[in-house]
């Protein structure tokens, strides 16, 4: 998993969330949110143009997730971006075709793995966990979380407030606003709150509206997907 | 003498930002408090008109901001409280003719002379709130209890609490008991569990409201108006004094468990 980037903020443009640049090691990492291909890659040359003298001479990886990607698009970006005199070096993605498509354009696939800090000696019983976010404080409306890791929260979720998270969101108090887990499409992500009445929820591209109105009882509750469809059940220790 | 700087806000409009200021303006300026309020609503001011004032302005705040005529020149002073005064906005201009740093340098300038600096703080989350709000001690975020009203007073103290302003302190204005009571209306539990700030004024729904403000003649000078006594009892919370809540016949909710609480502390009101 690549380094987790993670913005609180008020709420932003549509194409600061399509496109997010960050420093690496090697050059420039570019991650994307959701939409479709034709849209994202828009919106990438468009930020790069808007920022010619910046990205002039870059080195541009690009984590592509889940987007299948052929010979002809991979080129034609990798064309576009020459133009702008950027060089595409590496394409990262979930997707096997695109990676083959990818190795066959000579582009690396893989980032070189940040150097460890200490080496673990890793047996059956140590685990590695995931990157999550704590965040200790309510989150009032207008406020905006957006993580490619996991989200932890410590407070309250309110109308209005907004959560956008790769992974899972937990949030230890009510949750009354929007959460979308699993935003590169990880139908594995949940939601999980101590008191569930959301404006709305999603996980990878599915969407839920819950029931307002009656009060919910207020118990932890979990939200999963099953079948392609969200299921919101009573949270039980098993 | 140093003012405490209190700005009235809200996010929403047409709940009551401006009546609130003008009667616990009145309201601390009964109890002997030297008090300035200052409209910074430029370009859409009504805080004059409340206060009856309307008709003595020669200066305002961009007038002084601009330097063409000196802070007291601006400062109309109330002909039934000798002790009130008002900083009109511009009726002509609009909100970037002020900074955030000229409000506060002009609320530097006032408060070694006086007790209390009441700001009238425009709707929106934009110059116009900034301004009202850069120079603040203590914020007091108006709402209705309305699911609207409250959304954005959520909103405001998220911004408060990013800037670190405050303490915030709320007033549930425009309670309506009988809707309360018949649960068509938000109840003050409601509200106070999603805002979690602590509550400094419940101010119920009451016609001679808008009667008085119509006539510029603020409420809270008329003392058997319900909704007067209870800007009248914000005001005295301001100055330090534990006021109980007044008792709006509320069925079992929050109000009559405070009553409950406080009835040692003798009648309510």
């Amino acid at each position: 998993m690549a380094p987790s980037d993670t913005k609180v903020s008020s709420p932003s443009t549509a194409a600061d969330r399509r496109v997010q640049i960050k420093g690496i090691r090697e050059g420039l990492l570019v991650t994307f949110g959701e939409g479709e291909w034709s849209d994202l890659q828009s919106a990438l040359l468009a930020h790069i143009q808007e920022q010619a003298v910046f990205f002039k001479g870059a080195r541009l990886a690009i984590d592509v997730g889940n987007h299948v990607l052929r010979a002809a698009e991979l080129g034609y970006l990798r064309d576009k971006l020459s133009d702008l005199e950027v060089s595409l070096w590496a394409v990262i993605s979930n997707s096997p075709v695109t990676e083959r498509t990818a190795q066959v354009l000579g582009l690396a696939t893989r980032l070189p793995l940040p150097r460890p800090e200490r080496v673990a000696r890793r047996g059956e019983t140590e685990l590695e966990g995931e990157n999550a976010v704590l965040v200790q404080r309510t989150l009032r409306s207008g406020y905006r979380l957006s993580t490619r890791g996991h989200v932890v929260v410590i407070g309250e979720v309110n109308p209005g407030a907004e959560i956008y998270a790769g992974g899972s969101v937990v949030v230890w108090g009510r949750l009354r606003g929007t959460v979308h887990a699993g935003i590169e499409g990880n139908t594995q992500a949940v939601i999980c709150a101590l008191e569930m009445a959301p404006v709305q929820l999603r996980i990878a591209d599915q969407v839920a509206v819950v029931q307002t109105g009656k009060r919910r009882k207020s118990e932890p509750m979990m939200a999963r997907l099953e079948n392609g469809q969200i299921i919101l059940e009573p949270w039980k220790h098993k | 003498m140093v003012a405490k700087v209190v700005t009235v806000t809200s996010g929403k409009g047409g709940v009551g930002k401006t009546t609130t200021t003008a009667n616990v303006a009145v309201a601390l300026a009964a109890l002997g408090q030297k008090v300035v309020c200052i409209d910074a609503d430029i370009g859409l001011r009504n805080l004059d008109v409340v206060l009856g004032l309307e008709n003595r302005i020669v200066y305002d705040l961009v007038d002084v901001v601009e330097g063409r005529c000196r802070l007291r020149q601006a400062m109309i002073r109330d002909k039934r409280l000798p002790e009130l005064y008002l900083i009109p906005a511009a009726q002509t201009r609009d909100k970037n003719a002020v900074s955030p740093s000229d409000m506060s340098r002009l609320c530097d300038e006032l408060r070694q002379e006086v007790d209390w600096i009441l700001i009238d703080s425009p709707a929106g989350i934009e110059r116009g709130f900034r301004n009202a709000l850069a120079p603040a001690d203590m914020v007091l975020v108006v709402t209705n209890p309305e699911v609207s009203a409250v959304r954005d007073a959520d909103r405001i103290i998220g911004i408060v609490e990013a800037e670190e302003k405050g303490p915030v302190r709320l007033i549930l204005n425009r309670v309506n008991p009988t809707l309360t009571r018949r649960g068509d209306m938000l109840n003050a539990d409601d509200v106070l569990e999603l805002l979690a700030v602590e509550l400094i004024g419940i101010v119920p729904e009451d016609e001679s409201v808008i009667i008085s403000t119509n006539k510029g003649q603020p409420v809270a000078l008329d003392g058997k108006s319900r909704a007067g006594l209870a800007f009248q009892n914000i005001a005295r919370r301001l100055m330090g004094e534990s006021v109980p809540f007044l008792n709006l016949d509320d069925g079992d909710g929050f109000l009559k468990r405070l009553t409950r609480l406080f009835r040692s502390g003798g009648s309510t009101g």
